[in-house]
């Protein structure tokens, strides 16, 4: 089984033959190749296109996080799997404003459902079900997502039920982030991009066009697009989780008068248990087989596939717990 | 771009052999949607392939639509397939049929014959080309173009669904 590789501290990436080693003060450390799904680069990284070359015909990508933890962008291998059909048809499914209209309504129900479960899981009152109707009404785009506006800040105002004292959210800051909860949010869903646009790499589905979010306001916006339905499910329970149980504490942030970020120790932390929620196992009711929930978004791209090529509409994943 | 009297004449093997494996398996690969690269049984079959006959001339690729794992040269010419188990057997046999099909009556080889080697088993079967089934090979080239060019065929459930790499495509 293939496995992600957090690169946390400085260093280089040397390749000696076919196999790739990093190296820094403390040593160096060879990088089974075959045993590399994707590299989520945290440190700053020195390498040579010796290095590319091979991670290229490994097909292997590398995604690169800047100082503070956000997402700087990848190294994305040139493409194998190319289905110019399947191009085709997603496309025609963008440029179809019906068409665009029932998938992004799709992604906005399975990330307001998902959040839903989030909530009353700890039995949280809420009305994002009511605001969730409101998709029916929808003729545009921008209605959709202020729906899915709506439904979140909803969301974001109850999580504060959730979390302990010194924890509490008070609504969404970005860039920066200005306290704890909402730097572990900002880091959470960028690593999330991350692991989606990995598991759309392995398919043949092209990253750059996408139905929720617009083609042009990213590069790869078909992962902004999937990661709406995984945020509640991989990135939020996992913060409560981390939280509640006291595994993050304030001298894992490191806080200025207006900006908070994770620390070396706190990001540790969070990515360990980010992997390991990525390899745990659910049992999967359609296909009757134990998938991870890293999977659980390959397969979130197999059922858009089929959507697109009008064999099986689709629907999006809702955690039936 | 061909008309569609003509796309029967270009059909590859794997898509003749798939034909008698799965339809469904059959359009994802000819629309370029493959799943072969996750599949840790044709990563047997790789090795197999790269493991066995080291000394014949390997890997005989035709046209870019047939590829023969080695010939031989003799008084006649050897075309042979290698296969993991006997499992798909007929799949195999029309893959090959197919073959001969081809260099007999499109290349104008003669004199060919071919052979399925099942090292493992160290079993082995041989198909003549007499050009008897000519009009039934022709046929099936037609059905898979047809075949190919229609929507995606919905999955059927089968016992051989288990093991194959677009299990969850099919079944999610």
């Amino acid at each position: 089984m293939k496995r992600n590789y957090y690169v946390m501290s400085d260093g280089i990436l040397k390749r000696k033959e076919n196999t790739v080693y990093f190296v820094n003060k403390e040593g160096k450390k060879p990088l089974p190749i075959n045993k590399i799904y994707s590299i989520y680069a945290y440190g700053s990284l020195t390498f040579s296109s010796q290095v590319v070359h091979l991670l290229a015909k490994e097909g292997i990508p590398i995604h690169f996080f800047n100082y503070y933890g956000f997402y700087d962008g990848s190294f994305y291998p040139r493409e194998t799997l190319l289905s110019g059909d399947l191009l085709i048809k997603q496309a025609k499914h963008y440029l179809d404003h019906e068409k665009r209209m029932v998938i992004a309504k799709k992604f906005v129900e399975g990330a307001g459902q998902n959040m839903g479960k989030v909530l009353s899981y700890y039995r949280i009152e809420n009305t994002i079900g009511d605001t969730m109707r409101d998709l029916d009404g929808c003729g545009a785009i921008t209605e959709v997502m202020n729906v899915e506006g709506r439904m979140r800040s909803a969301y974001y105002f109850h999580m504060d039920e959730i979390l302990p004292d010194g924890f509490k959210m008070e609504g969404r800051s970005r860039r920066p982030p200005e306290n704890m909860v909402n730097a572990l949010i900002s880091f959470g869903n960028s690593l999330l991009y991350s692991t989606v646009l990995s598991e759309i790499y392995n398919t043949q589905l092209n990253p750059t066009i996408s139905y929720l979010h617009e083609p042009f306001e990213r590069r790869y916006s078909l992962a902004l697009d999937l990661s709406e339905i995984f945020k509640p499910i991989l990135v939020d329970r996992l913060i409560f989780y981390l939280v509640n149980k006291r595994m993050l504490k304030e001298e894992d942030f490191e806080q200025d008068i207006n900006c908070c970020l994770l620390n070396d120790q706190g990001r540790k932390t969070f990515l360990k248990e980010y992997d390991e929620r990525l390899k745990k196992t659910i049992k999967h009711r359609e296909l009757n087989r134990k998938v991870s929930y890293r999977r659980l978004i390959r397969l979130e791209a197999y059922k858009l596939i089929k959507h697109l090529l009008d064999s099986k509409e689709y629907k999006p994943f809702v955690m039936w717990w | 771009m061909l008309s569609k009297t003509e796309k029967h004449l270009q059909i590859m093997g794997t898509q003749i052999n798939y034909y008698f494996i799965c339809h469904t398996k059959l359009w994802f690969f000819s629309h370029h949607i493959q799943m072969e690269q996750e599949s840790d049984l044709v990563s047997v079959g790789k090795q197999l392939h790269q493991g066995t006959y080291q000394k014949e001339k390997r890997d005989y690729t035709i046209d870019n639509l047939i590829s023969i794992d080695f010939i031989k040269k003799g008084d006649m010419l050897e075309v042979h397939e290698v296969k993991k188990s006997k499992k798909m057997e007929k799949a195999h046999e029309y893959q090959l049929l197919y073959y001969l099909y081809y260099l007999d009556v499109i290349k104008g080889v003669e004199n060919v014959v071919g052979m399925i080697n099942y090292p493992k088993m160290r079993k082995k079967i041989i198909l003549k080309w007499d050009g008897t089934r000519e009009a039934e090979v022709r046929e099936l080239t037609e059905k898979v173009a047809a075949l190919v060019d229609g929507d995606m065929p919905k999955p059927v459930k089968s016992p051989t669904c288990r093991k194959c790499a677009y299990y969850e495509l099919c079944w999610v």
